[in-house]
């Protein structure tokens, strides 16, 4: 049997595209000498020349060759690109360990008020009471949720986060003077736990996990020492399950001198319901666009926020944000024990302002109806296509789970199913990983019961096109602005940064890539 | 307000589905007694008409560059945001899509990526971007590690004068890695070149300078290159993209690595963040840059599209062996700097940049002029300049603040000999009337 994919089944289409392309055009391909959509006032001041005021031989001719654009092309071209986006608000989007939920149209409101997005970082204390307040706030509430004694702001970002974790964790080993060198991470850790370690000069160990997902503590047993200077770890795991001998694990490793540090990834499925400080973790990061709801904006920016247990708050990153005696607020530097700063100015703060604004939303209640609705969410999606797809770790699950779609012999993979799933206007979930061939479905508490049912129904229909006709996922997607991808010639022959009179894929069609000689001639 | 919509009967429909009794059921993974049956001490919840009373209030006690003149500089800057930039870098779509790892489904967020890593290696005359970092301390300390990574080298000599956070950062970084850091000092409000001379050695991996430097002043990238380059080290430059618009690219004085804060591209100013870190290099350095990249490549029937690209560098195929842990970019910010330079251009940027320069040197000149104050430094400068005053600096800065002026930051805290100075830094979007005034408020201070 032999399906054509549909977008090869439109000659009219594909006839089109070489003659009146359907693609947007670069910014470059639309400039028009001459245009510019700035407008200044006349200079009001006497002009220098630049010549004159700076060494000749540092002053540019002429400014760099960029795009010269009327508004309105401006404005058509992004609002263009921005239709080819699946995105929180036009789509389903349940790509676990990533917390797609919605996010809520008045934090961005308020955080784009004056008196939060046009504050100079400069302005003196005393003009930021306001700002300082929310951060301050916000600090007393991270650490209020995680159980911990100390929350620092500072990190820019989860893997920032997870790395001014290690450097705190180092720089109290070196204290004690102790240099430990071994970390410790589970074989279903996040790629950022063992890039972290190498950052701070650690060796990663793997631990084993169990067959039903959770740590092997024989192993761990085995594998903590005297040199083991923490153990990452994210709970719930990766694989979508609360990792119930955490205790334990915690326990295992202070008794060896080590530290529990946790990656709270997965904090959405937890908040309000239990506390990681409860269970013996000693410093986490939160991910401010996973848990609290800030925007993930096409990769960033987001905010990691870090919390530590006593023994470890004196090596927290500079500045802290401050209540003093007098009851205003302000940034305090005096932290002889600090790991020192980690990032320019003072944090997200643009971004830590609409964390506040969630949890001020929330509040108690609505942090643990946000976690149990995650919760519930997942589970149920998990009982709807359950002997559909294959579920290899025992429910109930946390705020995601683990599904295998077992096509192999159809010569169907998870990337055919993912593949098509945007045909239907639903983002795929995480693909091959934590597990091989894995499908990771993280659906968010913020989804209604119809859209839950539609995607349950949708992934059903795929496992049936999956048994019956394969090659309409081999072909998928088949309603997209492009078709699949080459990504192997990308990565072999990488074009990153397009060069005036570069050809087009569109003008090469299928004819012979350039030579290299071409290439570095461009 | 929460922002669930489940209804009780759909939680009972589902329930009946997955086949427990409760939520809590569900909960039970969860050792019992490491459930809390309190609730967290954190204020009940707010409707929306509460929260935006409650949020407004506390945004009134923060006097943002709305409600006061800004002339402030040291690292973020006042510059013209055009109402184009934030109506589209605040779509939806750019703003609620995650990293696009779904290449067909984020082909718009890919192409915006794309055109940014190009109009970044246009600006800073580099071969190749990366998809953006965090903002500019951290990028310089990536560019380290780049360095390192790439000579094998064990010693970084950064001058002074670059951004102090950028220098603390650095250190934060560093500590846990075998290279040494050597500060180069300053001479007359630019980089020392004697001591940069001295400081150099074979095992020098880069040479990190930033032009224009902290103090504001232009530094002679042509000599510190021919320095760096003669002992095999990287030349490292930290820029203000907005300079690039008048001064030539830090590429045509033979960078290796160029590093800049984005956030005069459109940003704005939150105290202090979310910025723009931008990463360029030189095409042979692409396998070693750390973070995202973006690639043109084609769909399978040749259409022109784009891909996330040589993810092998990456934290989540390469794990302990990336260049970096770096996960995510700032993307929404790379596409509003691209959204800015595009809504510029390429004569917008050269007439931004020249009234900074133009206005810069007319308050200079003004405040030079005034007894009781006087440049600190002959060194050339673009935006920003160093100025002493004979009066304490808190009188100044009070009386600043009391007609409506931000000035600074003082340098105190960055040497103590500039303990009389501070920085002022002039921008396009200052007027002839607002610049007067200061200078009326400096006089009478």
């Amino acid at each position: 049997m032999s399906h054509k994919p549909v977008n090869e089944l439109d000659p009219a289409m594909a006839g089109d595209e070489k003659s009146l392309p359907q693609t947007e055009p670069l910014l470059f391909e639309l400039s028009q000498p001459g245009n510019s959509a700035i407008n200044l006032p006349d200079l009001d001041v006497p002009p220098v020349d630049p010549r004159r005021v700076l060494p000749a031989e540092l002053v540019a001719d002429e400014a760099p060759d960029l795009p010269e654009l009327g508004e309105l092309t401006v404005v058509r071209h992004y609002t263009r690109l921005a239709g080819k986006i699946f995105s929180v608000d036009g789509n389903f989007y349940p790509l676990g360990s990533c917390t797609m939920k919605y996010n809520p149209k008045v934090s961005e409101k308020l955080a784009a008020l004056d008196g939060l997005a046009h504050v100079h970082p400069h302005q003196h204390e005393r003009d930021i009471q306001g700002l300082l307040k929310m951060l301050y706030d916000l600090r007393t509430w991270l650490q209020e949720i995680s159980g911990l004694a100390e929350v620092s702001l500072q990190p820019a970002a989860g893997a920032h986060g997870e790395l001014t974790s290690l450097m705190a964790i180092s720089a109290y080993h070196a204290d004690r003077g102790e240099d430990r060198t071994r970390v410790l991470v589970p074989d279903t850790a996040h790629g950022t736990n063992p890039a972290t370690c190498s950052l701070c000069s650690r060796f990663v160990i793997t631990v084993d996990s169990r067959p039903d997902g959770r740590v092997d503590l024989d192993d761990l047993r085995k594998k903590v020492d005297n040199n083991t200077a923490a153990m990452m770890i994210t709970n719930p795991s990766t694989v979508g399950l609360f990792e119930g001998q955490i205790r334990e694990i915690a326990e295992i490793l202070h008794e060896a001198g080590a530290m529990l540090y946790m990656d709270g990834a997965n904090m959405n499925a937890i908040a309000g319901i239990t506390r990681p400080g409860d269970f013996g973790v000693d410093i986490m990061h939160f991910n401010t666009h996973k848990t609290f709801a800030t925007p993930h904006g096409c990769g960033g920016p987001g905010a990691g926020p870090i919390a530590a247990a006593a023994h470890l708050a004196p090596y927290l990153p500079v500045p802290q944000v401050v209540r003093r005696d007098d009851g205003t607020y302000g940034w305090d530097f005096d932290r002889p024990k600090s790991v020192g700063k980690v990032r320019s100015f003072y944090g997200q703060v643009g971004i830590l302002v609409r964390a506040y604004c969630y949890i001020a939303s929330l509040g108690h209640e609505g942090l643990r109806d946000m976690a149990e609705t995650a919760v519930l969410s997942a589970n149920y999606l998990a009982a709807r296509i359950k002997g559909k797809y294959r579920l290899p770790f025992e429910g109930p699950y946390a705020h995601e789970f683990i599904m295998v779609p077992d096509f192999r012999d159809q010569g169907v993979t998870e990337l055919d199913i993912a593949k098509r799933l945007l045909d239907f206007g639903i983002h795929p979930p995480t693909m091959s990983w934590p597990v091989p061939h894995c499908l990771m479905i993280e659906p968010t508490e913020t989804e209604s019961l119809y859209t839950l049912d539609r995607f349950a129904d949708v992934l059903i229909k795929i496992a049936d096109e999956a048994a019956n006709s394969p090659d309409v996922l081999h072909y998928a997607p088949h309603k997209m602005p492009v078709a699949r991808l080459d990504e192997v010639s990308a990565a072999r022959r990488p074009e990153v940064c397009w060069r005036p009179g570069q050809a087009t894929a569109v003008e090469q069609g299928q004819q012979k890539s350039p030579s290299e000689k071409e290439a570095a001639e461009r | 307000m929460k922002f669930t919509q489940l209804t009780q009967e759909d939680v009972k429909h589902m329930l009946g589905t997955i086949g427990a009794d409760s939520v809590e059921t569900l909960l039970e993974p969860v050792p019992k007694d490491l459930r809390r049956t309190e609730p967290l001490e954190i204020p009940s919840p707010l409707s929306e008409i509460e929260l935006v009373r409650q949020v407004k209030a506390l945004a009134e006690q923060n006097v943002s560059v709305e409600r006061q003149v800004c002339f402030a500089g040291g690292g973020a800057y006042d510059h013209f945001i055009p109402a184009v930039v934030d109506a589209l870098a605040s779509d939806p779509a750019f703003v609620t899509a995650y990293t696009p790892y779904q290449a067909e489904a984020s082909q718009g967020a890919l192409q915006a990526l794309y055109e940014y890593q190009t109009l970044m290696c246009e600006l800073t005359g580099m071969d190749v971007s990366n998809a953006s970092m965090y903002e500019l301390a951290s990028t310089v300390a990536e560019a380290a590690l780049m360095a390192r990574s790439v000579t094998g080298k064990g010693r970084i000599v950064v001058s002074r004068l670059i951004h102090p956070d950028c220098l603390q950062v650095l250190r934060t970084y560093l500590k846990n890695q075998p290279i040494e850091i050597a500060v180069a000092g300053l001479s007359a409000g630019q980089t020392d070149l004697d001591d940069l001379k001295r400081l150099i050695t074979g095992d020098t991996a880069a040479v990190i300078v930033q032009s224009p430097n902290y103090l504001g002043s232009v530094e002679h990238l042509d000599k510190i290159a021919d320095i760096a380059h003669g002992h095999e080290a990287l030349f490292v430059v930290a820029t203000d993209p907005i300079s690039c618009g008048l001064l030539k690219r830090p590429g045509e004085f033979g960078a290796d690595i160029v590093a800049a804060e984005g956030q005069p591209l459109g940003i704005p100013l939150s105290l202090g963040g979310p910025y723009l870190g931008i990463l360029t290099c030189r095409q042979d350095l692409m396998r070693k840059i750390p973070g995202r990249l973006v690639g043109q490549t084609k769909d399978r029937l040749g259409r022109r599209g784009y891909c996330l690209t040589l993810q092998t560098r990456e934290q989540h195929i390469r794990r302990e062996r990336a260049t970096s842990n770096i996960c995510t970019n700032q993307g929404v910010l790379a596409i509003r700097a691209a959204i800015y330079l595009a809504t510029v251009g390429k004569n917008g940027l050269r007439k931004v940049a020249s009234q900074c320069l133009d206005k810069a040197h007319y308050a200079a000149s003004r405040i030079a002029s005034l007894d009781g104050y006087q440049l600190r430094f002959d060194a050339p400068f673009f935006k920003e300049f160093v100025v002493r005053s004979s009066k304490p600096l808190d009188r100044v800065f009070a009386a600043c603040r009391e007609a409506g002026f931000l000035v600074g930051p003082d340098l105190g805290g960055f040497s103590p000999d500039l303990a009389d100075c501070f920085l002022v830094a002039v921008t396009e979007k200052r007027s002839k009337d607002e610049i007067d005034r200061l200078v009326e408020a400096l006089e009478a201070a």
